[in-house]
């Protein structure tokens, strides 16, 4: 009789006291972007693209004779068109690019509007995300490193790590100067609601694997499935803000005053326009749809190996096939026949329940073969 | 473009038509045109093949496969035992759900026939696109649109520079951005971005390779099982394996010819926390040699996720349990029976049952020919008492292990020729032997023997071993299959990420001297790289035209004017036709109310 290789019981007491400190970390960003939204709410909404044409104008006025500039007219879906100026100073080869917003679709100026205080607010909302993220991802590499395996064998492992994947792509859009603070609150609240739901319901101390996870598969099958997971998410977040915003508009020409279900209309004038809320969703998904691709791919080739059939019709399986078949359609949807807006839309709601289920639904209600480590 | 049919030489492409074709989606008919059964023929197969039928049909199909992860399924691990137990819970639904095919989704006719049917409209969408494909292929980017000045994307300025310079330096910029580029006419057609169509193409040609691949594995592939204790081997025939299931293709006789023989199992499992018990590890060590050349024996092991490859066979380890090796002696003291008994894993901590057949016992007591059996469990790590629980062990390892026997006599009933399961024990003809009024029963640690009532003798718990079981799976058509994944992933990468795109650039000599240069670009509108690229190709085309000094001016009106000129003539439909009907290139510009208005009004 032997025993199983080890556990660090210091190290996977760490692990847990990382992510519960990740929790409060995020929780008081969650507040701070509370703050920042109702202070927002305050302040005049600017709209920035007028600001923006006027700058563009100087642009070209202080572009010297010797300068190559282009200025490039873009009709808009609305009729109206949007102007990119490029400039290029002959000799010194740098370019300089000015986008402009015509009269179609603005997107506002974010949940601090032109508030300082809110402006502040959010700052301090991001530094503790960024913060919360570190003690994450800590928790995460500790209770890998408690255990010496990838830190992704049970749903509460996967739970945290798919959270993890979410807050981080967020951050690196902010980190790459992209216009995606709105996105602060929704982010925390999903990764606090992951968390929240692994931690209480998934919790399973750290130990190691059963030997159908002892494979090179675990690293590369479950970690492109967490990417997927934290993506179509943040995908998803991105639907229900542009149907929300997109019945916001809808309300306000028809003369209404407050936002769908209540709420109020400063918050919505301070998001995105609805265009762009939809195009960043169909971009995710589209981004995603290959790796979930991969995914199922790598996961047929594992049960090749684990099971000796590459495809079983497992639960899993199944439901991977059908949430793929899901975002399948979509696509197509988009792409072919042109169904765009509130359509579309929907389906991409529809995909996403079944990615949800394929996820709790099937680990919990269905037994499979993918049931491993207690849940 | 109706109102336009007078014109004889109207450019190839006009401006509607370089739109479409951009766009590769299937024109679709609204109802049947033409008379009688061909012409309904004719519009279902339209119908079948358009792009609202395919997407009616994936839908269904995502439906069509909910059912089966929900009901159990025949085909699945364990498939046939869990259907059954379904059915006796849902005795009343069972038999519609049968004749449903229910308990066979992923081979029912319902769920064929969709993606029979799906497979067929996308054959009949795929193939002539490949068509069309080609035929873009080999002929030209299409001809510039008249009016670039009222495409999506454009942008315009003057120079002093010469027209066919222009051109011909727009035509060498292009094609080193790797555009396809055809210059004629006084004007560049440009296009990019074919691999979209390619990958798109790939993409839905792979999935018929996915298909082939799980064809061609139903029809030729072949599962067998077998159970082997250590020190056990056998050969991969028919009669040597436990069970064997068969296909079209791969049958009894087509069995791939090895030895293999199980030399020691080890397992691990979780000794403490919550997960006590789990498995941790299992390696089966083991020699074979493939084909009858027993001096090509070779050792390996083969754990989950590790199959042993020996020939066109994979060997799965698929699970493993406890042999109690137990030896019988009769009345007289002789050995009638010693082996080691494979018993079978009822639960997680392996609580073991399984039988002895005692079949040539020889003589009872008696002085008639009887035979003995036993049943009983096999407990790894055996509680103190059995009270309130019974025999049931406390954990997989073998901390403890014990022997719980029942025993029988009488007649086994396996000199009847009838085949047996080696699990259970046929009572019918036995009597449970009675020791002090309650039927006999023993509790043996390991070594410990049984002195048998009324004379029959003994039984010895000697020791135990360690079975495994495996999967012999000879499965064809893998690689197929892997190729088709891997070109659908590579195909869904060029079909998403890659844009096609059209540039066209045309540089004209204005009347009052001087070149007017349009560019345009079209793409699909989900990406705002499109003007990203013309203003760069612009930049780059200012090296050999320069704007000319008044042209900030030209610039400015061109902003204002441009969305007045797409907002006053919003729809498609050319009021300028008979100004165009002369020279197709030269008044062009003038052509246009807005710009040239404009411009004229600077000079």
């Amino acid at each position: 009789m032997q025993l199983a290789s080890a556990v660090d019981p210091q190290l996977a007491d760490l692990s847990n006291k990382l992510i519960y400190s990740a929790m409060v970390v995020y929780t008081l960003a969650m507040f701070a972007h509370m703050i920042e939204w109702t202070f927002g709410s305050r302040g005049a909404v600017a709209v920035r693209s007028k600001e923006q044409a006027g700058s563009l104008a100087e642009t070209v006025a202080t572009a010297e004779k010797k300068a190559k500039k282009v200025t490039v007219t873009v009709a808009g879906a609305g009729g109206g068109t949007t102007t990119l100026t490029r400039t290029a100073v002959a000799g010194e080869g740098a370019t300089v690019v000015t986008s402009g917003r015509g009269a179609d679709e603005e997107d506002g100026p974010g949940a601090a509007g032109t508030n300082e205080k809110a402006d502040l607010a959010g700052r301090i909302a991001v530094s503790l995300t960024v913060l919360g993220a570190v003690l994450h991802a800590g928790g995460i590499v500790t209770r890998g490193l408690s255990v010496s395996r990838w830190p992704w064998g049970n749903m509460y492992e996967f739970s945290c790590a798919f959270a993890f994947a979410m807050t981080a792509a967020y951050l690196v859009l902010l980190a790459t100067r992209k216009n995606v603070r709105w996105l602060g609150l929704p982010v925390v609240l999903a990764g606090l609601l992951t968390l929240g739901i692994a931690t209480t319901v998934l919790y399973t101390d750290s130990e190691q694997l059963v030997p159908a996870l002892h494979s090179p598969w675990l690293a590369i099958h479950v970690s492109t499935a967490i990417f997927c997971g934290g993506a179509f998410y943040a995908a998803f977040i991105a639907t229900l803000l542009y149907l929300g915003k997109d019945s916001f508009d809808k309300r306000t020409a028809a003369g209404l005053t407050t936002g769908p279900l209540g709420t109020s209309a400063s918050i919505w004038r301070r998001l995105p326009a609805a265009s762009t809320f939809d195009k960043l969703s169909y971009r995710i998904n589209a981004l995603v749809f290959p790796l979930w691709t991969f995914t199922i791919i790598a996961g047929a080739i594992w049960a090749e190996a684990a099971w000796g059939k590459y495809w079983e019709w497992d639960p899993k399986e199944t439901w991977s096939f059908i949430t793929w078949v899901a975002y399948a359609c979509y696509l197509h949807a988009r792409a072919t026949a042109g169904w765009k807006g509130r359509k579309a839309a929907y389906l991409a709601l529809a995909a996403f329940a079944c990615w949800l289920f394929n996820y709790y639904g099937v680990n919990i209600f269905v037994t499979g073969k993918h049931s491993y480590a207690g849940i | 473009m109706s109102n336009t049919t007078t014109e004889t030489e109207q450019p190839p492409a006009p401006e509607d038509g370089a739109a479409e074709r951009l766009s590769t989606a299937p024109v679709e008919s609204d109802g049947p045109t033409g008379i009688g059964a061909f012409g309904w023929a004719r519009w279902m197969w339209r119908q079948l093949t358009s792009m609202r039928v395919a997407l009616i049909l994936l839908f269904l199909l995502s439906l069509a496969a909910i059912p089966g992860s929900l009901i159990p399924q025949y085909q699945n691990g364990q498939g046939q035992l869990k259907v059954e137990a379904w059915k006796a819970r849902h005795a009343t639904v069972a038999p519609v759900y049968e004749k449903l095919q229910l308990f066979d989704v992923y081979s029912s006719v319902w769920f064929s026939a969709i993606y029979i049917l799906l497979f067929v409209s996308l054959a009949g969408c795929i193939v002539p696109r490949t068509w069309q494909f080609v035929g873009v292929l080999r002929s030209q980017p299409p001809a510039a649109p008249r009016n670039l000045t009222r495409m999506p994307v454009h942008a315009v300025w003057r120079t002093e520079a010469d027209a066919d310079r222009v051109n011909a330096a727009a035509h060498r910029l292009l094609r080193k951005r790797g555009f396809r580029a055809h210059l004629s006419g006084g004007a560049v057609a440009a296009e990019k971005g074919y691999l979209r169509e390619v990958g798109n193409l790939l993409f839905h040609l792979s999935l018929f390779a996915l298909l082939g691949g799980f064809a061609w594995a139903s029809l030729a592939s072949g599962t067998g099982g077998k159970l082997m204790v250590e020190g056990e081997g056998y050969s991969n025939t028919i009669t040597q394996l436990d069970d064997f299931n068969g296909t079209r293709f791969y049958g009894n006789q087509d069995l791939d010819p090895f030895y293999l023989k199980l030399n020691g199992f080890t397992s691990k499992f979780q000794t403490k926390g919550d997960q006590i018990g789990a498995a941790r590890q299992f390696t089966a060590n083991v020699e074979y040699y493939a084909g009858g050349d027993e001096s090509k024996l070779k050792k390996s092991t083969i754990e989950v996720n590790h199959p042993l490859e020996i020939g066109g066979s994979k060997v799965y380890l698929i699970g493993h349990g406890y042999a109690p090796v137990i030896s019988v002696k009769n009345g007289k003291g002789d050995v009638v029976y010693r082996g080691a008994v494979p018993f079978l894993p009822q639960d997680g901590n392996l609580t073991s049952t399984g039988v002895v057949k005692v079949s040539d016992y020889g003589l009872g007591p008696d002085g008639n020919k009887t035979q003995l059996g036993f049943s009983g469990f096999f407990l790894p790590t055996a509680p103190l008492s059995f009270e309130g629980t019974g025999p049931v062990s406390l954990f997989p390892g073998d901390a403890a292990p014990e022997l719980v026997l029942n025993a029988f006599s009488g007649d086994l009933g396996t000199d009847s020729g009838l085949p047996q399961n080696v699990y259970q024990l046929n009572t019918r003809k036995l009597t449970q032997l009675v020791q002090d009024g309650e039927p006999a029963k023993a509790r043996l640690k390991l070594g410990e023997g049984w002195t048998l009532p009324d004379g029959y003798g003994s039984v010895t718990f000697e020791g135990y071993k360690q079975w495994a079981s495996f999967n012999v799976s000879h499965r064809p058509g893998n690689a197929i299959a892997l190729a088709g994944g891997v070109l659908a992933i590579l195909g869904l990468i060029g079909s998403l990420f890659i844009q096609r795109r059209r540039i066209w650039v045309r540089a004209v000599a204005l009347p009052g001297g001087g070149t007017q240069v349009e560019l345009a670009g079209l793409a699909r509108s989900e990406s705002a790289k499109i003007a990203e690229e013309l203003a760069e190709l612009a930049v780059d085309l200012q090296d050999d035209a320069p704007a000319s000094e008044e042209e900030d001016d030209a610039a400015a009106s061109e902003e204002d004017a441009a969305p007045a000129a797409s907002e006053g003539e919003g729809g498609a439909t050319e009021t300028d036709v008979p100004e165009e009907t002369g020279v197709p290139t030269a008044p062009e510009a003038s052509s246009d109310p807005a710009v040239p208005a404009d411009q004229k009004s600077k000079e």
